[in-house]
């Protein structure tokens, strides 16, 4: 094997392992919560919720959350009345054993956007689209993801047939069956902050990371006073091991 | 005060004179010879135990509000995950306990290697230890199941198959396992109960282990025996001080991880409801099998795969007697420890491409370490023992503790 032979071996080698792996790595954005003590920034968190209910609820459910876990992200018990109260749930069975529909209320978990399965795949070409609870945690470094893909529909490059969905090139394949949801000013902030693409985004996957990780404060904060006991109980025990083995010294 | 303190006595002496648990205790946990020289790798079998415990009582506290339903148990676990008190903290102690475990573990082995804790007269000892490796394989393997997530259906599927590679029966045996002909519900509730039974039996022969232990007490980093009453101290307060101090470092760490990192040792996948329709892009097992899983894929056919693998585990049962030599601590053997060194980062590359998708230049790195990986135990071993030259051994363990 000449010099020639083994050079082109090993590029189409290193070719083919990217190639098996078609998507990009999700860029890097500093959020609130990035930072091992960070906390969710609950502003940007509300705001998501507000992109999530006037966007993606249309699609994507959040079976996980319960309404009342809101809470959680600084909403009051009215406040949460009024969100849960512009969605239909079935009912229970009444008096004549039929299932009508009611407003939800602050203890029913986020209402499903179709009735079951198969109404959802129909609905969208086939494509299931998932449910955004613990989307976070579903996908590998899941907020950097969900945030690159939603910023990361372009054109396909000429050739590439996307068939029946649209190009992505930080999904799985490249191909990806959910159309570009959000453009910028989809939504009008009840807040008045200024509704960019980005700031959407963000804002968005901001609310995702609390739905994924509704404990990500607690842990974080627990985890901090735990560590320093540890810490400071593992210090007790050297100086009371080298204090009692100093006496074999002798 | 001082009454009160002899009636104590008084009683715990009545009760000690018909069932000597107390002098039970202080014999094996309090007055206990130990050799005088252990290392800190002598941390952890206690800290083994400790995690099994902990992985118990966090079990039992998950099992009061887990479903083992194919329609419910993803569902239940988020809601143990959100609803339930500390819910969340006790989970990731229990999943993140079981990779802490095998780390644990897996030190505790490599510990006994070194130091060649498997030889005359700790053979069964050994064996024990091997089996209850077992066991935690097989019980980590059913409880990653329980969440019924991606992984943990197709994990399941994988493995499960391997059976059905054993000639004419093979297929029967795996559809009695799954209980079904696929798996399925029957397979998820039969998983719950054994997930929730081994680790009993695991107590169980933990105690046999510790009975061997005891029986001729702990090998030590020199590898002698003890000559006499100045080779030891009193297990208490001693060690009990030093265990302490070991727990206490490991559970600094491993609390860093369950707070800080929670999902860092599992899989994103696992976050995805089962779906038997969908097969995951690369199925790979926890972090702890990946050794095994490489050597499983390493060979082109798959009843010699299955066979590969489990021979991977059994060799260690024959390792007391493929290791002729004489002599226990590698501190001792210069050539074996060289070849130390190499068994482990072998075990660690298996470990590695276990990870990898089993294709291209992966496939050829499985197959030279799992050949390595036979080929210490089955050849290197053997031979070695006839010929290195050891360096001499010291007379006692007390003699270079004192002169330091
Ligand atoms: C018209 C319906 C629809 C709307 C509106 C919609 N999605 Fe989707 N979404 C889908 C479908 C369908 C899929 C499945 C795509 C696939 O499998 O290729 C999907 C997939 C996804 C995925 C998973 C991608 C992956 O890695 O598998 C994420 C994340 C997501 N959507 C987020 C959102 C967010 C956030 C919004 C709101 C801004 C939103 N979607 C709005 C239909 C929708
Ligand atoms: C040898 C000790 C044990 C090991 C190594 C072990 C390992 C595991 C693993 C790896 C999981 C999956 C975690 C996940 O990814 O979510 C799990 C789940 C579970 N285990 Fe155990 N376990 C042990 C003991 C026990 C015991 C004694 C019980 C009950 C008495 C128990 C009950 C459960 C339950 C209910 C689950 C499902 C909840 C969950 O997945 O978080 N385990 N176990």
């Amino acid at each position: 094997m000449n010099l020639f032979t083994l050079s082109f071996l090993i590029l189409s080698f290193t070719f083919s392992l990217i190639s098996a792996d078609k998507a990009l790595k999700p860029e890097q954005y500093p959020f609130s919560f990035s930072k091992p003590l960070g906390k969710i920034d609950k502003n940007s968190a509300q705001r998501g919720l507000q992109v999530y209910i006037e966007v993606c609820a249309s699609c994507h459910g959040l079976k996980h959350v319960a309404y009342r876990s809101l809470e959680g992200l600084g909403y009051n018990k009215d406040q949460i009345n009024r969100i849960a109260a512009q969605f239909q749930i079935d009912d229970l069975p009444n008096e004549e054993g039929e299932i009508l529909k009611r407003e939800a209320i602050y203890s029913d978990y986020f209402v499903e956007p179709y009735e079951n399965y198969n109404a959802a795949k129909v609905a969208n070409n086939g494509a299931y689209p998932p449910d955004l609870s613990l989307m976070v945690k579903a996908r590998k470094d899941g907020a950097n993801y969900i945030r690159s893909l939603l910023l990361g529909y372009t054109d396909a490059p000429v050739g590439f047939d996307v068939g029946e969905g649209y190009y992505n090139k930080y999904m799985a394949g490249n191909v990806i069956a959910m159309p570009q949801p959000l453009y910028g000013d989809d939504v009008e902030y009840k807040d008045g902050t200024n509704a960019s693409l980005e700031q959407e985004v963000n804002d968005l996957v901001t609310f995702l990371t609390w739905t994924s990780m509704p404990d990500l404060e607690d842990r974080r904060s627990a985890g901090l006073k735990v560590i320093f006991f540890l810490f400071i109980m593992t210090i007790v025990f050297y100086l009371s091991y080298r204090k009692i083995w100093s006496e074999l010294k002798k | 005060m001082a009454s009160s303190k002899k009636n104590t006595k008084g009683i715990i002496n009545w009760i000690d004179y018909r069932l000597p648990v107390v002098s039970f205790l202080k014999h094996s946990a309090v007055d206990y010879p130990t050799p005088r020289n252990l290392n800190y790798w002598w941390n952890f079998g206690s800290l083994a135990g400790f995690f099994l415990l902990v992985q118990i009582i966090t079990g039992v506290i998950l099992s009061m509000h887990y479903t083992a339903h194919v329609d419910h148990a993803f569902d239940s676990i988020e809601h143990i995950m959100r609803n339930v008190n500390h819910g969340w903290l006790i989970r990731y102690i229990h999943m993140n306990g079981a990779s802490f475990f095998f780390i644990v573990v897996y030190i505790h082995i490599f510990r006994g290697l070194y130091y060649g804790s498997y030889k005359a007269p700790r053979e069964l000892l050994w064996w024990l230890g091997i089996l209850i490796l077992l066991l935690m394989m097989a019980t980590a393997f059913m409880g990653y199941v329980l969440p019924w997530g991606q992984m943990s259906f197709w994990g399941a599927t994988v493995i499960t198959n391997l059976f059905s590679a054993i000639p004419l029966i093979g297929d029967s045996i795996t559809q009695w396992l799954w209980g079904g002909y696929s798996v399925d519900n029957p397979t998820l509730s039969r998983f719950y109960t054994l997930h929730f039974l081994l680790p009993f039996l695991i107590v169980g022969v933990v105690v046999l282990h510790i009975v061997a232990l005891h029986t001729h007490g702990s090998n030590n980093p020199l590898g002698i025996d003890r000559k006499g009453p100045q080779d030891s101290i009193p297990f208490h307060p001693f060690y009990t001080i030093k265990d302490l101090f070991g727990l206490s470092f490991a559970l600094t760490i491993f609390f860093a991880v369950v707070f800080f990192a929670p999902d860092f040792l599992g899989h994103p996948d696992n976050y995805i409801p089962a779906d038997p329709l969908k097969t995951p892009a690369h199925i790979v097992p926890e972090w702890y099998f990946l050794p095994f899983y490489a050597i499983l894929r390493a060979i082109p056919d798959k009843l010699g795969g299955v066979i590969a693998m489990f021979s991977a585990i059994f060799v260690l049962f024959l390792l007391p007697w493929l290791d002729t030599s004489k002599v226990r601590s590698a501190t001792f053997r210069p050539i074996y420890k060289i070849l130390f060194w190499i068994f482990l980062i072998d075990a660690i590359v298996l470990g590695w491409v276990g990870s990898k998708p089993a294709e291209g230049i992966y496939i050829i790195i499985s197959r030279i370490a799992t050949l390595y990986y036979f080929l210490h135990f089955l050849i290197l071993l053997p031979l070695l023992g006839k010929f290195e030259r050891n360096r001499p051994l010291p007379e006692s363990i007390g003699k270079p503790v004192l002169a330091e």
